[in-house]
């Protein structure tokens, strides 16, 4: 596991280490004060390397959810491959203070973050790591209300738990349809994966159904490892329509589960509806959001091109070329903390490195990754020419399962890295 | 030959605007890219789409490179009899391939 700063040495200020007591009570002047919102694999993370790389640093953690519950592997839960609990996550070991309350504003101005429950934070320097919210507005028909008869199941939780039980409903024979959105999103891979784990879990289960995957993207991340686990794990049972074959979904229809694209319609049983995202509602209210809904950043210490003192790390952010991803979430925010640490006493923040790899699953003991590392230049995160790679398209079972337990060790890691 | 997905309405109201959709499955080359060892890739788009229904002329777009592969194209139209509405258009090798539809006026 690398974050990619090239090194961890910080020469650390000394501060007084007094004034670090309640969120009420005013601080000893001189100790920096760092407020990360947001406690997914991001914020998380980077509490946690705060704690490392600037240990004199008065760091508050401040996340709604007394439980967190992990995005990755969650499309094993949906196939009932998995339990829920393992996807759970608390703060105690976090290490920082951690305020349960919801941030409902920001005022850079006054470098104050005003929370749900009356506090006042101030800060020096505020990490904004709010993930997603659902873009509502932007899918025909698509709402909260849908979202109960058509789960997206993309925040893991309570709508994990409903996809999962309507496919354990669905009778043999039955329709599941998933609609995939246009880039950017969560997870770049993750609904390919899910096709394919609802794909084992039919063949498994429920061998006369069929899955339909409509899509508004024509290619997508590892395609080539995709459509030829496919072909030969789920032929007859999994069809991806590409946006060129007409898969866009232009609008769905929650009371008869229905899809419509602008060629036709297509009438689920069990409906996935994958849809338009945008960075976590306190990007719009700290204004770091841009017009697209996402955050652009300064790639070497992620600080808002919109906002002076507000860093924005993980899905949120416009990364460039590096995905949405947990793993690049816990890379940027060790990569954030290390630049705020080198800021807060005055210092230049290195030219760092960033890692991501993503692992996916076909079918249980069946594999694939992709790995990129990452740079910034020209203001925006860039690939690395043939730094990274894909997993080899022809390769024996036995890779495809080590693979497979390969994402097993990178999970317990990563969430080891995040929560403690 | 190349995929063609047309949408128009079976059945239209008079004079009432009504929405044609057409996705083609065309790789639009725009003739500006180089292969890997640095040769011109020749350019090949659809660079004519023409619509008529009955007899008239309703829609003639020039296309050019700029547009993107598998071009989804999208108007209005009226009619005020039934009729047959053919989509016609022509690449860079001069091939030329049609789409009809029938409308049903009521």
């Amino acid at each position: 596991m690398v974050g990619g700063a090239k090194t961890m040495s910080v020469t650390r200020r000394s501060v007084v280490a007094g004034g670090l007591a309640l969120p009420f009570a005013a601080r000893a002047a001189g100790s920096p004060r760092v407020v990360v919102i947001g406690g997914g694999f991001g914020g998380a993370s980077a509490a946690r390397a705060l704690g490392r790389y600037a240990p004199g640093v008065d760091v508050t953690l401040v996340e709604a959810n007394a439980t967190f519950t992990a995005c990755p592997f969650s499309n094993h839960v949906i196939a009932g491959l998995r339990d829920i609990a393992a996807q759970r996550f608390g703060y105690k070991s976090v290490g920082t203070k951690v305020v349960h309350a919801e941030a409902t504003g920001v005022d850079a101005t006054a470098r104050r973050v005003t929370l749900n429950n009356g506090t006042v934070l101030a800060y020096d320097r505020l990490i904004l790591s709010p993930g997603i919210d659902i873009a509502w507005d932007k899918l025909p028909g698509y709402d909260e209300a849908a979202s109960e008869r058509m789960p997206h199941a993309w925040k893991a939780g309570a709508q994990t738990l409903l996809l999962r039980k309507q496919l354990a409903a669905m009778k043999d024979g039955g329709t599941v349809v998933m609609s995939v959105p246009a880039n950017p999103y969560r997870c770049p891979p993750g609904p390919y994966e899910r096709a394919s784990l609802i794909a084992w879990y039919l063949k498994t289960h429920k061998p006369r159904s069929k899955l339909l995957v409509l899509d508004a993207k024509d290619a997508f991340s590892k395609q080539k490892l995709f459509q030829a686990g496919w072909a030969k794990l789920y032929p007859g049972i999994l069809k991806w329509v590409s946006a060129s074959d007409g898969g866009t979904v232009t609008r769905v229809d929650p009371a008869t589960l229905t899809f419509a694209t602008d060629f036709g319609s297509h009438k689920a049983d069990v409906a996935n509806v994958i849809p338009p995202q945008k960075a976590g509602r306190i990007a719009a209210v700290a204004g770091v959001a841009d017009k697209t809904g996402w955050c652009p950043i300064d790639p070497v210490t992620f600080e808002s091109r919109l906002v002076p003192g507000v860093h924005v790390i993980g899905d949120a952010a416009i990364a460039g070329a590096m995905p949405k991803s947990a793993f690049a979430a816990n890379a940027q925010a060790k990569v954030c903390a290390l630049a705020i640490a080198r800021l807060l006493e005055g210092g230049t923040p290195d030219d760092p490195r960033l890692i991501n790899t993503c692992y996916s699953l076909l079918a249980p003991h069946y594999g694939i990754s992709v790995a990129g590392i990452y740079r910034p230049a020209k203001g925006l995160l860039t690939d690395i020419p043939d730094a990274g790679g894909t997993s080899p398209l022809d390769a024996p079972d036995s890779f495809r399962a080590q693979e497979a337990a390969n994402a097993d060790a990178w999970f317990r890691t990563i969430t080891h890295e995040a929560f403690g | 030959m190349v995929r063609v997905l047309l949408n128009v309405p079976r059945q239209v109201r008079r004079n009432e605007p009504f929405d044609v959709k057409l996705l083609i499955s065309h790789p639009m080359e725009s003739g500006q890219r180089r292969d890997a060892v640095g040769l011109a890739i020749p350019r090949d788009i659809i660079n004519l789409l023409v619509v008529t229904y009955g007899n008239e002329e309703v829609l003639r777009m020039d296309l050019f490179p700029a547009i993107a592969a598998n071009p989804f194209l999208a108007f209005s139209m009226t009619a005020v009899a039934s009729g047959t509405l053919s989509i016609t258009f022509t690449d860079d090798h001069g091939v030329t391939q049609s789409e009809t539809a029938t409308v049903e006026v009521v």
